[in-house]
């Protein structure tokens, strides 16, 4: 035989590669050079002119983001931890059956769903009224910055509780009947002896989220309609409105950035780790 | 006293399980609402009249809707063909043969979904703008095979890994070809988790919005593009229609993943 393995190891990945370079090496080079060039020159104008334009959408983004990964976090410990912990066969068993629902549910569904149900006039302000927890003059529409995280927490929150329940359950039970034989509190053994244990999943399971929130479309375009907005939404209205590419990818490396912001995070805690302490 | 308090957690457990019901299914149950809700305006909690009017408007054969899903499943089966005519080759490479530099490529068939990709999809747009594509099913199956890749290289590679290496070695002995060995042996084996591969990225390609919303306009509507469209245009029966179609095969996937995905292909993936 002529052909060796590795010719033919390559030869087997060179069209998924030849593909993923087409469609996203490529364009991502498109994106560097049409945001740092003008007429073929070096320029910063582009990210001036976003900056000009679209701080506060920054601010928006990072302070959207950052807060529903971190109530995302808290949702998926708090559910993880009782679905591990939990003594009460009936309430695991609820929790379990009911946790993982908005899983595999797509973002543009999640979205219209609370567009209905967070409206002024929807389905959570309609019970609150009913059950006499709000008087009707009070109910508000909560379709601006708190709809974008609530649909983002509904819709993280099984995925990362999923794979924080995961990891929780492969420790060494043995260390966590100690902890509560010794008197520990259940909210004591979850915080101190098992999540450190699965601190490396969590991360991961919110740097994916994170980048996944920077990412999508559909949510801050359909739940808050107003300004300010997510940079997805300035990214496509330059686009869209103006054909103005230069500053679309300019604002485009900002979310690179910001998303490598939350990769180095990540990667300076593994590193961190692995040093003799 | 120590039974009060004891009942009294129980109390407040379940409290808060029926809130976080309450949250979780909330927002579906007022979808639900809204898809059979003919006439609802306020001050009325609930719809004024139901009915079905709106499903026959959006199942009548020559609908928008049906259009729509034709389109979309078109899409998808594409996408699952052209994804596994893509994966099988190079999960096989990656799991059986001698690769160099295999984690640098497996990180690169992840690269397209580690990054925000809004500022990727505008730039493919503009590409295909000059190759004359946009606006095209061809350009749609592109942009949502590369997004699918991820998962169907990565499953595959576990479940060709997950086959037994002796297997394929008796095969070989009895004077099989290795191409013989492949497709009689290795393939059947793995087969069980390349349909889920294929699953997956057939439910990415049906429920993507955004590459299609810069690639596919206007030409291509999908299913999600139809629910964008009716819900900024302020037809919340035909939205709420349009998500609940979506969700079926979400739904479904959910409950019968664990079949397809056994756990010793599960415990390979992305290694």
């Amino acid at each position: 035989m002529s052909l060796s393995q590795r010719h033919l190891a390559l030869l087997l990945i060179a069209p998924g590669l030849v593909l993923v370079a087409a469609l996203f090496l490529y364009p991502l080079c498109f994106s560097l050079i049409s945001a740092f060039s003008k007429d073929g020159r070096f320029t910063l104008e582009w990210f001036a002119k976003a900056f000009e334009l679209y701080s506060t959408d920054m601010v928006f983004t990072v302070v959207i983001v950052v807060t529903s990964c971190a109530l995302t976090a808290l949702a998926a410990i708090v559910i993880a931890g009782t679905l591990t912990l939990g003594e009460n066969r009936w309430i695991v068993g609820t929790l379990k059956a009911l946790y993982r629902w908005p899983l595999f549910i797509p973002f543009i569904v999640a979205a219209q769903c609370m567009r209905t149900f967070l409206a002024k006039n929807g389905l959570m302000n309609n019970s609150f009224v009913s059950m006499g927890l709000i008087e009707p003059l009070q109910a508000v529409s909560y379709l601006d910055w708190r709809g974008i995280i609530a649909t983002f927490v509904w819709k993280q929150t099984p995925f990362v509780a999923l794979l924080l329940a995961g990891a929780l359950a492969s420790i060494d039970r043995a260390t966590l009947e100690a902890g509560r034989n010794l008197g520990a509190s259940r909210l004591r053994v979850l915080i101190e002896l098992a999540l450190p244990q699965v601190m490396q999943t969590l991360l991961v399971a919110l740097v994916l989220s994170f980048v996944t929130m920077l990412s999508v479309l559909s949510v801050p375009l359909m739940v808050s309609g107003s300004q300010p907005t997510m940079l997805t939404v300035d990214m496509a209205f330059r686009i869209n409105a103006y054909g103005d590419y230069a500053t679309a990818n300019a604002l485009g490396v900002i979310t690179y950035l910001i998303s490598a912001g939350a990769a180095i995070l990540y990667l300076r805690r593994g590193l961190s780790q692995e040093a003799p302490r | 006293m120590i039974r009060l308090a004891a009942s009294a957690r129980m109390v407040l457990a379940a409290s808060l399980l029926a809130a976080f019901a309450f949250v979780l299914i909330g927002p579906i149950l007022n979808l639900a609402l809204w898809s059979v809700a003919e006439r609802w305006y306020t001050p009325h909690k609930l719809p004024v009249t139901y009915g079905t009017r709106y499903w026959e408007q959006v199942f009548r054969p020559t609908g928008d809707a049906m259009a729509s899903l034709g389109t979309s499943v078109w899409i998808a089966v594409l996408t699952v063909l052209f994804a596994l005519v893509l994966s099988i080759p190079a999960g096989y490479a990656l799991a059986r043969l001698k690769l160099p530099m295999r984690a640098l490529f497996m990180l690169m068939f992840l690269l397209p979904q580690a990054f925000p990709s809004v500022a990727i999809y505008i730039n493919v747009a503009r590409i295909f703008y000059q190759l004359g594509i946009n606006g095209t099913v061809l350009a749609v199956v592109l942009v949502h095979t590369a997004h699918g890749l991820v998962f169907s290289v990565w499953i595959a590679a576990a479940a060709f890994a997950a086959v037994d290496k002796d297997l394929e070695l008796a095969a070989r002995n009895m004077g099989a070809s290795p191409l013989r060995a492949f497709f009689t042996v290795t393939l059947p084996l793995a087969a069980p988790g390349i349909i889920a591969s294929g699953i997956f990225v057939f439910l990415e390609s049906l429920d993507e919005f955004t590459g299609t919303f810069f690639v596919g306009v206007p030409q291509v509507t999908t299913l999600p593009l139809l629910l964008y469209n009716a819900a900024m245009g302020g037809n919340y029966q035909v939205a709420s229609i349009t998500a609940l179609i979506l969700l079926v095969p979400s739904v479904l996937f959910m409950l019968f993943i664990e079949r397809f995905l056994r756990a010793d292909v599960l415990a390979k993936v992305g290694t």
